[in-house]
């Protein structure tokens, strides 16, 4: 059926070599500075650590895997094929929790669940309650309080997917399905979910990868993982190599987990339509309707409405703080950062996957995939791994040069915003490929065959057909890496060049002064920075989707 | 260089409607040309005048000292702010290394820079005869700045007692009633060792226990959070560090933290016997400090009396050159009696006070 592989051009070949090694470079990076003996860590981590810590990290990845799946999956189902009150509005709004880092959301929560929070003071007020010892009150600070944190806040990372899967190709089937007598509940369990598999698992990747490298929100919640265990081993017992090895350990096994997923996703191939368009809605009870309305209302609310509202207290009392010259070019800076690294990230994982594609390498498919794995390193150890070998070149560069020209560079890359951007680009290269690797799971094979069997080469077949029905995809996976780097604090905080300050470095900077109100009106901004694209780009998959698409790929060439 | 990245997207938008070419090297070249920009303007700062610091310490607490440095002396300063990794950031930068000064908060750090070999040794007599021996590195690599005593806050109406001692905060009559901050924080890190110091290992392990077996909650938080939960009730004594209270008493902002500064009052513990804990924030001069002698001049001026004394009244931390009075506020908690334990035996048993929080599990909180 499909045409057979074919050589990648040399070209192409040195630009996809060149690319690994500026991805592998950190690792490489970190595996060097693993070789150092460790003397005393790992009795120690094994003994009183890590089976605590391995325990809770599981714990953690399975809650927020099933989570973020049956969340970001249920309530792309409403809003997509349903018909419910508010739904328009909420197909909208369910994106949002994206704009809300981790860290400010477990803020946010432990302080509206405190003891002297309101939730506790209305209990009491109303109960008379006077003292903690009179009731029981789960604690937020917790494994089980994690789980929902992150849960919450990630779950967009497979609503957005699942719903482009939806609206886009799940018509045709959904409605068969139906003309054969199926219920909603055999729909989506028999129909829905399978479909929307290649998506949901890019989607929960994500969302663990990103639960994995979290160290600010788990510190917060008082949640000891393996993260934890990396910077305690490395800053409390000063050993970098032992905790590089235990980081480089955690990183093996994520990249065994994507391995299995690849191979057990090859044997399904699902049957794929290019015709679009909207599928018809399922009618709901009142009951059906309240739960939906329900359902895809409570994330919006506890993911970002919760957290925001927190801090919009703490703000109120700071307004003269949002027209601060420091947040202002924080901000514009974090915009900077932000753009460039969502420009290079969809860039590089498009050419590859492109490559990958018309070249039908399922090898590059996964050398792509491995090679963006920096994601689940946490960003502090990543920085380290850039750090050391730019530094290293820097030093060698100004070395040279100052011999043969008596010429200075200092530091070229590490002292500047290339390491920075270089640093985020790799951090979220993974959201970048993923999302765009679902969205080319969209483009029919058959497509690439009528068009070169009409004459075109492969060249013209991706720049003509290809981009035009991927353009929701890469819009989609700008806006996420967009909104990623926004909200990256850790490996900013430590390669960033004097002076340059990012939002989230401003508030960390504010807050661990145990000012947390302090921090209020710069983490405001980031949320609304980063909700700027969201709101924006919201609009681009459906509008693209219904309208280019349309016109775009069952015409003949 | 934003513009520049506007003006490639758009250069790249049109060329994609009139040319077959993809354009994607193009623009890439133009990112590339928008970096190089911002390299020139970001780059190293080497100008003769200025001092570099990469730093622990938020900017906004070390802000008013360095002001006055800068109108004293003309020398500008430029603050880093990291909250981890500034030891190996110098150490990968090198001789390039733009870093002059390593301010840290916690003395664990300083030593561990020295051990990573960072640092060099300062010969000053303005800072030297300045700096008590037991606050500075024998060798010259890490002195103090100021001290803050790790104190017991207890609640003033549930707490009747005016005298404490940290072996007492093993005592099961606090059972349910002890809150504190992460084990694994430096603070708590530094209180545990300076007990590993004094007492043994063995005896660290138990005292700990003790501890663990009396918090009312798991730790978490900041020492501030802890104050606010003797304030609500959720337990009547807490550690924390001296400068919070003045933190919390001055806070015009978050008017409530006042009230919840209010309801304790401080204990120094051990004032009858050994003494209270201490730790310091501090500097080290860097290894290839490309702005040497104005460094040291930065450090001699911190050690300064006048400095010292600015800094007690903005952080309400205690002035660590002897004779230079705490501030107001800070004196008001009643004396201090350090224990004169040297802070580079403390760092000494930093890893060994790790190990054991983790041994007790003391961050998962009380037993439920």
């Amino acid at each position: 059926m499909s045409p057979s592989p074919t050589r990648v051009p040399t070209g192409a070949r040195v630009f996809l070599i060149l690319l690994a090694c500026l991805a592998l470079l950190p690792i490489a990076a970190l595996a060097w500075i693993a070789l150092t003996p460790a003397p005393g860590v790992w009795p120690h981590l094994l003994e009183f650590v890590l089976p605590r810590s391995a325990f809770n990290t599981v714990v953690l990845l399975v809650g927020v895997g099933f989570g973020t799946a049956a969340l970001g999956v249920g309530s792309a189902w409403f809003v997509s094929l349903t018909r419910f009150p508010g739904r328009q509005f909420l197909q909208w709004a369910l994106v949002l929790p994206l704009a809300m880092p981790v860290y400010i959301a477990a803020y946010g929560w432990v302080e509206f669940l405190d003891y002297s929070g309101p939730v506790q003071n209305a209990l009491r007020d109303v109960t008379g309650w006077t003292s903690f010892r009179d009731y029981w009150f789960p604690d937020i600070r917790s494994l089980t309080g994690a789980v929902i944190i992150f849960t919450l806040v990630l779950y967009p990372y497979v609503y957005i997917p699942a719903r482009l899967v939806f609206m886009v190709q799940g018509a045709t089937a959904l409605d068969a399905a139906r003309g054969l007598g199926a219920g909603p509940a055999r729909l989506f369990t028999k129909v829905a979910l399978p479909l929307s598999r290649p998506a949901i698992a890019a989607g929960v990747a994500l969302a663990l990868m990103e639960t994995l490298n979290d160290i600010g929100a788990v510190e917060v919640l008082g949640v000891r993982t393996l993260t934890y265990a990396v910077f305690e081993t490395w800053l409390n017992r000063d050993s970098l190599s032992g905790a590089v090895q235990l980081a480089l350990l955690v990183l093996l096994v994520v990249g065994g987990l994507i391995w299995l997923e690849r191979a057990a996703r090859n044997n399904r191939d699902f049957a794929r339509s290019s015709r679009e368009r909207e599928p018809a809605r399922l009618d709901l009870s009142v009951t059906g309707k309240a739960f939906a309305f329900s359902f895809c209302a409570l994330p919006v609310l506890a993911g970002l409405g919760i957290p925001l509202a927190t801090f919009a207290t703490f703000a109120l009392r700071r307004l003269e703080a949002f027209t601060e010259p420091a947040l202002l070019s924080a901000a514009l800076n974090s915009l900077t950062v932000a753009l460039l690294c969502a420009l290079l990230a969809v860039t590089i994982a498009y050419l590859v996957l492109q490559t990958a594609r018309l070249h039908r390498s399922k090898r590059l498919a996964l050398a792509g995939r491995l090679a963006s794995l920096g994601y689940a390193i946490p960003g502090t150890v990543l920085a380290l791994g850039l750090l050391v070998p730019l530094a290293g070149f820097d030093n060698w560069l100004d070395g040279t040069l100052r011999e043969t020209f008596n010429w200075r560079t200092g530091l070229l890359l590490s002292g500047t915003i290339v390491i920075l951007v270089y640093a985020h680009t790799l951090r979220f290269l993974s959201v970048a490929y993923g999302t765009i690797e679902t969205a080319f799971l969209r483009v029919p094979p058959t497509i690439d065959m009528a068009s070169r069997g009409l004459g075109r080469t492969g060249r013209q077949t991706a720049l003509f057909v290809h981009v035009p029905i991927l353009r929701a995809g890469l819009a989609v996976a700008a806006m996420l890496v967009f909104v990623d780097s926004v909200k990256e604090l850790s490996a900013t905080l430590l390669l960033r060049p004097f002076g340059f300050q990012t939002l989230p470095t401003l508030v960390y900077e504010r807050a661990s002064q145990a000012a947390i109100e302090d921090a209020a009106p710069a983490a405001l901004a980031i949320v609304l920075v980063g909700l700027i694209p969201v709101a924006v780009l919201n609009a681009v998959p459906s509008g693209l989707t219904r309208g280019k698409m349309r016109q775009l790929a069952p015409r003949p060439a | 260089m934003s513009h520049n990245t506007a003006r490639a997207a758009i250069a790249r938008e049109t060329r994609t409607k009139t040319s077959k070419r993809p354009t994607i090297r193009k623009s890439l070249l133009g990112v590339t040309l928008a970096l190089a920009a911002t390299s020139v303007s970001t780059g190293k700062a080497s100008a003769e005048d200025v001092v570099n610091i990469y730093s622990y310490r938020q900017p906004n607490l070390i802000q008013p000292m360095l002001d006055a440095f800068t109108n004293k002396t003309g020398i500008k300063t430029n603050v880093l702010f990291a909250s981890k990794g500034l030891a190996q950031r110098i150490a990968s930068e090198g001789e390039n290394s733009p870093a002059d000064i390593y301010l840290t908060v916690d003395i664990s750090r300083l030593d561990a820079a020295k051990e990573l070999g960072i640092t060099q040794a300062v010969q000053s007599d303005a800072v030297e005869g300045t700096i008590p021996t037991q606050y500075r590195d024998p060798a010259g690599h890490w002195f103090g700045l100021t001290t803050r005593a790790r104190v017991v806050y207890a609640s003033k109406d549930r707490v009747g007692q005016d005298a404490i001692t940290y072996e007492e905060l093993a005592d099961p009559k606090w059972k349910g009633r002890l809150c504190t901050r992460s084990g694994q924080h430096v603070y708590t890190l530094g209180l545990i060792s300076s007990v590993i110091a004094h007492k043994g290992e063995a005896e660290a392990q138990e005292w700990l226990e003790g501890v663990k077996a009396n918090l009312a909650r798991k730790p978490t938080g900041n020492d501030r959070a802890q104050v606010k939960a003797i304030y609500s009730g959720e337990c009547d004594i807490s550690l924390g560090n001296t400068y919070y209270m003045g933190k919390m008493l001055t806070n015009e902002k978050d008017p409530e933290q006042k009230d919840w500064a209010a309801s304790v009052k401080l204990i120094f513990p051990n004032a009858d016997d050994r003494g209270t804990h201490v730790n310091i924030s501090g500097m080290a001069l860097t290894k290839h400090a490309p702005n040497r002698e104005n460094a040291v001049k930065l450090m001699e001026y911190l050690a300064s009396e006048e400095a010292q004394k600015l800094y007690g009244e903005a952080n309400y931390e205690y002035p660590i050159k002897p004779g230079v009075p705490a501030d107001e506020l800070t004196a008001s908690w009643g004396e201090l009696t350090p224990d004169p334990l040297s802070l580079a035996d403390i760092a000494k048993h930093r890893k060994t006070a790790s190990e054991l929080v983790d041994r007790t599990a003391f961050d998962d909180g009380p037993a439920s």
